[in-house]
């Protein structure tokens, strides 16, 4: 073929022939018109070589019109918006349009792994499992250049220039699919007052209406298809969806469907999305998705100018193109003879139906006839001539030759295939039809539907009285309350759809070379028959061991005829060998398309304190904890990390330290039942908890284990205040929540978190109450009257707050609350009192090294493996039972007295350090070469202590209580290190509590 | 992505909620060791009809009981877990 010839037919289609547009192919500048796609154009410029295959690189042009495209991938664009693996069918032309071929070296037409055709014997399927086993070590070699020669397209190695957006919309009826049963369906359903969406995959909503020559109501298909989308576009109870695959159906009919926006244009408006993720709720589902052509199998049928004989006419009839001039038809039905008598008026120079049957109707033959078009009955196609189709061979079953005729397009069905993806994916079943010879959706579910083409009905007449009964009884069942005025349902010509005799490979007498079944991923009728005696029979392990439709197009032209041939090799029937799984999505869908606007950061909220900006002001290094943005340390103009960690912890042993503590978790309880409630749910006792008095609350889990601790505060009566830990505060609330709602429905206990309600500052130090004092002039805040552990409620400028005189850091300590929003103000008054007397910020680091010098568990301790006993608080336990814990608490294996338990430890080298983590081992262990050393515990909490002037760390040691004094190995195999410790109390600082009260 | 309707806001997305547990009788406080075990640890794991507790979380909060059929997601019933005439 020379590209000087036009394919373009001088009239018909649905394209603008005064709009053209250029585009380049490989580099090659082209031109094609408004209405094509990018393979209709590329066909009319007599471009037929677009790529090359996947295994072998074999030459390959366009072989449909449609979705099923196997074959025409192109890379399209460049640079950050290149997008591999494109169906060249499916692809708008645009304006300015770059695409190239894919999978060749150096050039399409001269491809330097097309060698591995001549290999083809030693690459059989399985040849990278068997081949590259040995020597092992060389894997990894293999591996490098396996991946270099695999694939396709390439990936985009720049971040995606557009954006994506993702709606959530609800409707009565979806309808999946525009072709005469989609239309037919929306129109009734539409027509009765319901919310009906009707989505197509095309740019032009009408399927095969625009394309098959057929009449409705006395009128050209495509003209009641205009009529039928012209009624439907008025009609504000619809939305149309062109370009817009319905590409997932999931549970409860949400349905997922990417609407292509702005793709088909050379240029889109700023802020519009490049694509649409339509996540569609409905109450019912039509599917009218249509049917997909099955190949004839045949040698050589993979080769350029071989197509699909629908193909040849949609390409004819909507596009104006006729892709060869001498049209060869290889058929098995009666079908394919539209694709001859189409091709026959469209001006083909020469048109021959070749068939595998031995008779067909007389009619038919009678039109074949009066066209002047060759045929042959019981005829078979043997080998094809030329790099691209420049004749074939046509044969008797058992070889002989009847005659070679020239041919540029060979056109081939092997019958029609229901797209019934969407259906089965929403769990429908399925049954073989032996009278179309295909799988066809068996049970019908109220919520989804499939009709016409998708259902097996391939008369035009059949699937609109399909559609029109599905789409009024959808409308019906999803509630249309508006009075119902369907009308009447089009009518057209009755069709007698012929027979079809199932041909799924050719005989081995009129076909020697490779019968591509999946055409994609260069898998032959010999791979299938190697599956097969290598006991690879289930269509799930023929699938994977062959790759039989595991490439982009999931097999839509293959998966049939590939299991028909494996049903045939195990002499059993096909709906016996069955399926394969049909999963979403449908069609390849762009990744930035889930993602949406959901990119970066976005994913994870920030949550932030009343303090957040006071903080960044001042220095804070800010760490997360949680979703909670909390400063480490508040470092001072070119002080290091360190050094602030340690001035801040020393302020608060020495002065007065200030650190924000409204992260902590606090859940307001209230209710006459709000003591028995904290006394189930909590395993310490809170029955003599005096009004105006706290206390430390430990909480376990179903299973014995610490959950979580905190404070419990008696506000009044029947009023409490509980804290949790910062990361546990929304699983703590869930556990009172539950129980409440299951467990203890009798109880009258409210409960409600208020942790964002409240700003809360720990004032801690030697300090502190001459601070408060100084804040509170009016209050008394003296030990008698605010005692450790005490609770004063107040008001400061007119606004309620509270002090909890608590500690964590071991010295004097008080926690203060105040409504979010005044937060800041009282800081900085806190900071204004408390300056004179040596205030200083502390973060979290300083809050950590404290809290481990005064020995009080957190994160690294309640790890979700440790008991109360094993925290050395066993002494809290109620054992009276009667919480959360108690019953399985009880287990002999919690109360092993071996268990390790809290101590503390010490470096026997003051100078050393001891790192977080660390296995501990007897020092005077000896073990044989290669023998695991028993481990005896480990590191949970580890730091270097300012005030004690040497490291600390609090660990977990078999029978830990009794063993101060005595000198183990933290070894840390990871960092390489070990340091000699000595075990001693968990408490370092201020055993009595001197500290804390004084 | 399941719907259920939940008895206090309607109809909602899956993403709305919390899977708790399988639904199951809780046993007292006082109960023993074998109850708890039973409670904590065994699952009916059924392959059909299975009842659950879900939560709302980012709704009403309140729980949910549900009967699943765990093959075809269908929900068969679904009610408030909190026995009605009770409050809080």
């Amino acid at each position: 073929m020379s590209a000087a010839y036009s394919f373009r037919l001088p009239t018909g289609g649905r394209i603008m022939r005064d709009q053209p547009l250029d585009f380049r192919f490989d580099g090659k500048s082209y031109q094609g018109l408004v209405g094509d796609t990018l393979a209709s154009a590329l066909l009319a410029n007599g471009v037929t070589l677009i790529g090359r295959s996947f295994k072998y690189h074999r030459r390959r042009g366009i072989y449909s019109a449609g979705p099923e495209e196997p074959n025409a991938l192109v890379q399209l664009h460049q640079g950050a918006r290149t997008e591999p693996n494109t169906r060249a069918t499916m692809v708008e032309l645009v304006a300015g349009m770059q695409v190239d071929s894919q999978n060749r070296w150096p050039t399409l037409a001269f491809d330097w792994r097309s060698i591995n055709q001549a290999f083809s014997r030693m690459m059989p399927s399985g040849f990278y499992y068997k081949t590259f086993m040995w020597p092992p070590k060389f894997w990894m070699f293999y591996e490098s250049q396996i991946r270099k020669a695999a694939g396709l397209g390439l990936s985009p190695r720049l971040s995606d220039p557009d954006h994506y957006a993702i709606e959530f919309a609800h409707c009565d009826v979806l309808v999946a699919g525009g072709g005469p049963a989609g239309l037919s369906a929306a129109l009734a359903a539409a027509r009765s007052g319901v919310r009906v969406v009707l989505a197509d995959e095309r740019a032009e909503i009408g399927g095969s209406l625009l394309w098959e020559r057929k009449d409705i109501n006395g009128h050209s298909s495509s003209l009641w298809a205009e009529q039928a989308i012209a009624e439907l576009a008025s009609m504000r109870n619809v939305r149309l969806l062109p370009r817009s695959t319905v590409f997932g159906v999931y549970d409860h009919n949400l349905i997922a469907i990417a609407e292509r926006v702005t793709d088909h244009l050379a240029e889109a408006a700023p802020g519009i999305p490049r694509q649409r993720l339509i996540q569609l709720r409905a109450r019912r589902v039509v599917v009218a998705t249509g049917s997909i052509e099955r190949p004839l199998v045949f040698a050589d049928n993979d080769k350029p100018g071989v197509m699909l004989a629908s193909a040849v006419r949609t390409y004819a009839n909507q596009y104006a193109v006729l892709p060869g001039r001498r049209v060869a038809v290889f058929t098995n039905n009666d079908d394919a003879y539209r694709s001859a008598i189409d091709a026959h008026s469209a001006g083909a120079l020469e048109v021959t139906v070749i068939d595998t049957r031995a008779s067909v109707d007389a009619s038919l033959i009678a039109r074949l006839m009066q066209a002047g078009i060759n045929h042959h009955f019981d005829a078979w196609i043997g080998a094809v001539g030329g790099k691209s189709v420049e004749s074939v061979d046509i044969l008797r079953r058992d070889g002989t030759r009847i005659a070679r005729i020239a041919c540029d397009l060979l056109a081939s069905s092997g019958g029609w295939s229901p797209t019934v993806h969407l259906y089965s994916q929403a769990g429908g079943k399925l049954r073989f039809d032996e009278k179309i010879a295909a799988f066809v959706p068996n049970t019908i579910s109220a919520a989804i539907t499939a009709v016409g083409a998708a259902y097996g009905e391939f008369s035009l007449a059949g699937a609109l009285l399909q559609g029109h009964a599905a789409g009024a009884e959808a409308a019906k069942l999803s509630g249309g309350t508006v009075p119902v005025t369907i009308g009447a349902a089009p009518s057209c010509e009755p069709e007698t759809i012929g027979r079809i005799e199932p041909v799924w490979q050719s005989p081995r007498e009129v076909s020697r070379g490779k019968q591509f079944v999946d055409i994609q991923d260069d898998v032959t009728v010999d791979d299938i028959e190697l599956a097969y005696r290598e006991n690879f029979r289930s269509v799930e392990h023929l699938k994977r061991y062959t790759t039989l439709g595991m490439g982009t197009d999931q097999g839509k032209t293959s998966n049939v005829n590939g299991l028909a041939i494996m049903a045939s090799l195990r002499g059993e029937s096909i709906p016996v060998v069955g399926t394969t799984t049909y999963r979403a999505p449908y069609t390849p869908v762009a990744l930035g398309l889930f993602a949406g606007t959901e990119t970066g950061k976005h994913h994870t909220p920030v949550r932030r304190t009343a303090l957040h900006a006071w903080h960044l002001e001042n220095g804070g290094t800010m760490t997360t904890v949680g979703h909670w943005m909390r400063p480490k340390v508040f470092q001072g103009k070119g002080e290091s990390f360190d050094a602030a960690w340690r001035r801040e912890s020393l302020a608060v042993r020495n002065a007065v330290g200030l650190a924000d503590v409204g992260t902590l978790g606090k859940i307001d309880i209230q209710g006459p039942d709000a003591l028995e409630f904290l006394q189930r749910v909590y395993c310490n006792n809170f029955a003599n908890l005096a009004v105006g008095r706290l206390r430390y609350g430990l909480m376990l889990r179903e299973d014995g284990i610490v959950m979580d601790d905190g404070t419990v505060a008696r506000l009044s009566e029947q009023h409490y205040l509980v804290t949790t830990t910062t990361v546990s505060a929304g699983k703590v609330m869930n556990h009172f929540e539950w129980l409440l709602q299951t467990a203890w429905p009798e109880l009258k206990c409210h409960v409600v978190s208020v942790t964002e309600q409240f700003a809360q500052f720990a004032l801690a130090g030697p300090n502190s109450r001459k601070v408060l004092a100084a804040l509170l002039p009016h209050c008394d805040v003296s030990d008698n009257a605010l005692p450790h552990l005490g609770l004063i409620e107040t008001t400061i400028n007119g606004q309620a707050l509270w002090i909890y005189r608590m500690s964590f850091s071991g010295e004097r300590a008080y926690e203060i609350a105040i409504g979010a929003g005044f937060g800041e103000s009282l800081w900085m008054r806190l900071l204004e009192c408390g300056e004179p007397l040596g205030i200083t910020p502390y973060g979290i680091e300083a809050m950590g090294v404290l809290r481990i010098e005064k020995g009080h568990v957190a994160g690294g301790e309640l790890d979700g493996r440790t008991t109360a006993a094993d925290l050395g608080l066993g002494k809290l336990v109620r054992k009276s039972g009667g919480f959360v814990g108690a019953a399985l608490g009880q287990r002999s294996f919690l109360l092993d007295a071996q268990r390790p338990t809290l101590v503390g430890l010490v470096p026997i080298n003051p100078n050393e350090a001891i790192r977080c983590g660390s296995q501990l081992i007897g020092s005077d262990v000896t073990v044989p070469a290669g023998a695991v050393v028993p481990k005896q515990g480990f590191v949970s909490s580890a730091t270097p202590s300012a005030f004690l002037g040497h490291a600390i760390a609090l660990a977990f040691l078999e029978n830990g209580a009794l063993r101060h004094g005595q000198e183990l190995i933290a070894a840390s195999p990871i960092s390489n290190e070990s340091t000699r410790v000595r075990v001693v109390s968990p408490v370092f600082l201020d055993p009595d509590n001197s500290r804390l009260k004084g | 992505m399941q719907l259920f309707n939940c008895h206090f806001c309607g109809p909602r997305d899956q993403s709305e909620y919390t899977y708790l547990r399988e639904a199951a009788a809780i046993p007292g406080l006082e109960a023993g060791t074998a109850d708890w075990q039973q409670f904590v640890y065994e699952r009916e794991n059924p392959c059909g009809a299975h009842t659950e507790w879900w939560q709302h979380n980012h709704g009403c909060r309140q729980i949910l009981q549900i009967v699943r059929d765990t093959r075809t997601h269908t929900v068969l019933d679904i009610r408030p877990a909190r026995p009605t005439g009770t409050s809080s």
